[in-house]
């Protein structure tokens, strides 16, 4: 009978997923268009002294494949032909190929992202179905008002506010306990244990930053999905069968809340990305949110375009997840 | 079949399974019991029980000093209407009550008191010695798990030590006790996959599950139709028989409990006000307010031989109770110290189970005043007063076809199946008469009338309004026809727009049409006035009225066109017992001033037979039976028909426990369903009695209607149709619903 339904589940999520894979190239192909009309590669050399001849930029540009000479559809079309070819993004202004950046860089940020994420799920849910079986009382109150606070305050605020902090506990103990620049030391000896130390401490303030600001999200939404849950029949249902009040609420009340949350989570995954950019700079890390912003800073066509691509296979890949894990939570969906 | 739980015999073997029962077996919940004797032992005692809840702006007092008792295996019965408190008194016992909730008095269970425990410490009695069905059984089950995971999670609270697969072993015989075909299979499915009425199967599944000592029924069939109503109280009945439990039914219905109950306790604003065995209640009641229910319900046994008597009012606002008995203001035979105590509940002739809280209670019980006449009945339209009516048809319905193709996919939709909503419908409604159009949820009668009411040329058939064809019309004749034909809908407070005051909601119709400003204001007033409201009322909004005033105020837009048609979309069912027999006057008296043709479209059957003189029976998009009112109640031809009357609860024990009930197996098939021949055949009880070529025909030919008697009917057999009696009355006690049968793998 499972069988029987699995069928028409993975037929679904089949659609989804080609459904998926078309938006992911629609947004990069209009990233790439978006990049190709705002951004201009030659002002880079434009300024330098001294100046280089126009054929020697034109040069530079031909070979980057980004001269605006070149009409938009012929360069996007030799775009798309390198990348199905060669499987080739083409090449940054620092002459490296873009792969080979987004592949050094794609590790720092997801292991950034997957820890805080997952970290930030947690917390908020226990803290959005506390603050709903608690509702109005002073717990939820606080949790409350710390969610709004820290969703007010910018990224880099906070990143800099939990730098200080650590400062003052580094003070404090007398000793580098906590280090909050860059990914690891530079030059570290010992054996393999600790490099592993030295990252993890290294890792520890900006997790600790997106994990609030989505634990912060997350609260919220956990605490309405929850209300909502609170009142339902099948709480007194199950607290008739002879469940106690937490018991019932756990097991049938959180289990019913998380459904809509699932969604949220996977989708939220992607896009903190955007948000981990700002935090990545404040902690000098060199992940795919540092790329994105110094590419448009430094007018880099073919990086903006491969950081794009990046992010939207992440969405892409949550918003498949995200369908596989309601069919899994919610057995209504699966016709 | 498993035919009795091993209730008896701790650690005896279920029949069947071959493993030892796990849920009899010597527990906490065995050691309240004793050995059977010959008194009863008081179960539950509930001693002047008071919940308040804290509002902004006062406190309510929903619960205001209860007092009642149940024995080991009785089988009480709470009636009232909504708000009188009985749910809340029965959570209360649960301790199910929100915590902000205020409960003072004591509630015993087996002696020990149940109020300021710990929800630790209720929990385990909740489920093993007490457990509660509820009313929607939709929402009560957990959408995300299966049916076989909920009932074995009850299972294995209360025995820690029972295995899984124990557990669910026990689920599947438990689904199969309370008759869920195929129960194997079931047990996997999730609450959606289920229909209401097997939802409400496996919710008393749950509550047998650890043989409790006490079930409480909340409105536990409010939700279901007839048929599957009485399928459920029968498996009810049966789980008390099994379980040996004492039942606590809490209804509005008093049908429901007529047949069912030994005793009875009527609630009225938070208290109990009469309570006795059932033939003393019903036979004879003492408390006006009782009186006035029994008389003011529409009993299929008497209705339509006289008119209804309304118990004029509403029930008080708990949150703003004045001095004096609740029922004072609405009571014919108040006196002024009804208006300043209220009245205590008081023994009836020294008999402690039979009381009744009314300062009168005397000379009700002794004679002086006579329970017939406690009421006014209220005076039939004066002859001057009614309107002339010519004997013309001026609702024709021939054939009509209303077929919704089922399609899926998003991307390339494509059809895989039809839905056969109304499938060949014909009838007609002649100048100031009543046809009632009765049938359960889903057999089509809500698209019957709402085809009607578009008056454009439906897919097949044909609809024709005081001779004119409504295919033939153009835009304008259309519109200016609408004038001719109006509705009134179920809900009130759904129909009416909550931010428009009355008056604009009564003359909306007229603004379609054209009418000035001061005209409608005039038509408005008459028409309030015509329905029983005060005029001067016609500035205020809708949430300012009552149910039954917001469904005058609904029956005054459909009035205020001088329409010759209105149709009545089940106008009463959202409406207070009290309240609709004053509705159901009202239309009476309306229909004869005004010389109306109503199509009367309900699944209360009693209700149907006070107001219809024609009744046609909807099945699964046709209609199955047809003819005046009176034939077809008193001798309904229709195997189908006599299933849906028989499964009507009436009021009257005696009656009621006399009666022969045919049961109806199973749920109403999908309309998506191709059934070949006759559509009822898989329901049919006079289907299995026929013999090879008998039931040949009803598998191979799909009976047209034809005229048996005065009447339509759509049957093979209907001269048969005497063997379902017979068949019936053979039977030592009716089966309950899909036992009958063998089960399919």
């Amino acid at each position: 009978m499972r069988a029987a339904k699995a069928d028409p589940l993975i037929g679904f999520i089949t659609k989804r997923f080609i459904n998926y894979a078309i938006l992911t190239a629609i947004a990069t192909l209009s990233a790439y268009a978006l990049a190709s009309a705002i951004l201009n590669p030659a002002a880079r050399y434009l300024g330098r002294n001294p100046r280089p001849s126009d054929e020697t930029i034109n040069a530079i540009l031909d070979n980057l494949g980004v001269n605006p000479n070149t009409p938009v559809i012929e360069r996007m079309w030799n775009w798309i032909v390198n990348l199905v070819t060669q499987g080739s993004l083409g090449e940054t202004i620092h002459n490296t190929t873009v792969v080979s950046e987004i592949a050094a860089r794609a590790g720092t940020s997801l292991r950034l992202l997957i820890i805080g994420t997952i970290i930030a799920a947690i917390v908020g849910v226990v803290l959005g179905v506390w603050g709903a079986v608690r509702q109005y009382r002073f717990s939820d109150q606080a949790i409350s008002y710390g969610s709004f606070t820290i969703l007010a305050i910018p990224s880099f605020v906070l990143g800099i506010l939990l730098m200080i902090l650590a400062t003052m506990l580094n003070n404090l103990l007398g000793m580098q306990l906590i280090s909050f620049t860059g990914e690891y030391t530079a030059g570290l000896d010992g054996g393999w244990w600790a490099h592993f130390w030295d990252r993890a401490v290294h890792l520890l303030l900006p997790t600790i930053s997106l994990a609030l600001m989505g634990a912060a999200a997350y609260s919220r939404y956990q605490r309405s999905a929850m209300l909502d849950v609170l009142s339902a029949d099948y709480i007194r249902t199950a607290r008739s069968k002879g469940r106690t009040r937490g018991s019932a609420l756990v097991r049938h009340g959180v289990r019913v809340a998380l459904i809509p949350m699932s969604t949220y989570f996977a989708y939220s995954f992607a896009t903190v990305l955007a948000g981990a950019a700002v935090t990545e700079l404040v902690f000098s890390w060199h992940g795919m949110g540092e790329m994105l912003v110094n590419a448009i800073t430094q007018s880099d066509i073919n990086a903006f375009t491969g950081a794009i691509l990046f992010n939207a296979v992440l969405i892409l890949i949550a918003g498949t997840l995200s369908d596989v894990v309601y069919a899994a939570l919610d057995p209504r969906v699966r016709v | 079949m498993t035919e009795k739980l091993s209730t008896a015999a701790p650690g005896a073997t279920l029949p069947g399974t071959g493993m030892p029962s796990t849920t009899a077996a010597p527990g906490p919940g065995a050691e309240g019991r004793q050995p059977p004797s010959n008194s009863p032992r008081r179960l539950l005692e509930v001693k002047d029980l008071k919940v308040t809840f804290p509002q902004h702006g006062g406190a309510v007092t929903a619960v205001r000093g209860v007092n009642y008792h149940v024995d080991e295996g009785e089988f009480l019965g709470i009636v009232g209407e909504s708000g009188s408190g009985k749910s809340v008194s029965s959570l209360a016992v649960m301790g199910l009550l929100p915590s902000s909730a205020k409960v003072e008095g004591d509630i015993l269970f087996e002696g020990k008191s149940l109020l300021g425990r710990s929800d630790k410490d209720m929990s385990r009695l909740r489920g093993d010695g007490i457990s509660i069905i509820f009313q929607d059984p939709l929402s009560a089950l957990t959408p995300v798990y299966t049916i076989g995971t909920q009932i074995a999670e009850a299972l294995q609270l209360h025995n820690k030590g029972l295995s899984r697969l124990a557990a669910n072993t026990r689920a599947v015989e438990l689904l199969k006790v309370v008759g869920i075909p195929n129960p194997e299979r079931r047990a996997q499915s999730f609450p959606h996959e289920f229909s209401g009425g097997m939802r409400q199967r496996a919710m008393i599944a749950i509550a047998i599950a650890n043989n409790p000592r006490l079930i409480i029924a909340d409105e536990p069939t409010t939700a279901l139709d007839v048929t599957i109503q009485a399928q459920i109280l029968e498996v009810l009945q049966k789980a008390k028989e099994l379980t040996g439990a004492a039942v606590v039914l809490i209804t509005h219905d008093l049908g429901v409990v007529a047949g069912n109950a030994d005793r009875i306790a009527v609630m009225y604003a938070g208290r109990i006000v009469e309570t006795g065995t059932v033939e003393e209640v019903f036979h004879k009641p003492s408390m006006p307010y009782t009186i006035g229910l029994l008389r003011s319900m529409p009993n299929l046994a008497t209705a339509g031989h006289s008119r209804l008597v309304p118990l004029e009012g509403r029930p008080p606002l708990l949150s703003n109770l004045a001095p004096g008995c609740p029922f004072a203001p609405r009571c014919p035979v108040a006196i002024d110290a009804c208006r300043t105590s209220e009245p205590p509940l008081t023994a009836i002739a020294g008999d402690p189970l039979n009381a009744s809280a009314c300062l009168r209670v005397a000379e009700i019980a002794g004679g002086v005043l006579d329970r017939r006449h406690l009421y006014p009945v209220p005076e039939p339209v004066a002859a001057a007063e009614r309107a002339e009516v010519e004997p013309a048809k001026v609702l024709e319905v021939d054939r009509l076809q209303r077929h919704f193709p089922l399609t899926k996919g998003s991307v390339f939709k494509h059809s895989i199946g039809t839905v056969r909503a109304v499938d060949g419908v014909s009838f007609d409604i002649r100048s100031g008469q009543t046809l009632g159009l009765v049938g359960e949820s889903g057999c089509g009668k809500s698209t019957t009338i709402m085809e009607i009411l578009e008056l454009a040329r439906p897919q097949a058939g044909m609809v024709r309004i005081n001779g004119t064809d409504v295919s033939t019309l153009s835009g304008r004749e259309r519109k200016a026809l609408r004038r001719d034909i109006s509705v009134v809908f179920q809900d009130p407070m759904a129909s009416l727009d909550p931010r428009l005051p009355v008056q604009d909601l009564v003359a909306e119709p007229l603004t379609v049409h054209g009418i000035s400003a001061r005209e409608r204001l005039e038509k408005v007033r008459n028409v309030l006035d015509l329905v029983g409201l005060d005029p001067s009322m016609a500035s205020r909004y809708p949430h300012e009225f009552s149910g039954g005033q917001r469904q005058r105020i609904g029956i005054a837009r459909a009035l205020v066109t001088d329409p010759k048609i209105v149709v009545l979309d089940e106008p009463v069912s959202a409406l207070d017992v009290s309240i609709q027999a004053g509705v159901i006057n009202l239309l009476q008296d309306l229909q004869e001033k005004l010389g109306l043709s109503y199509l009367f479209v309900a699944h209360d059957l009693a209700v149907v037979r006070q107001i219809a003189d024609d009744v046609a029976v909807m099945y699964l998009g046709r209609i199955v039976e047809s003819g005046p009112a009176q034939d077809i109640f008193d001798n309904p031809r229709h195997p189908y028909t006599r299933a849906l009357l028989s499964a009507v609860p009436v009021p009257d024990p005696a009656l009621e426990r006399s009666r022969n009930r045919i049961i109806l197996e199973g749920d109403l098939p999908s309309p998506t369903d191709d059934i070949t021949g006759c559509n009822f055949r898989t329901r049919c009880p006079l289907f299995q009695l026929m013999d090879a070529a008998g039931q040949d025909r009803c598998l191979n030919q799909d009976p047209e209607p034809r005229p048996v008697g005065p009447g339509m009917v759509a049957c093979h057999h209907a001269e048969h149709i005497e063997l379902m009696g017979a068949a019936a009355g053979s039977r030592p006690g009716p089966a309950v619903g899909h036992q009958a049968g063998p089960e399919g793998p």
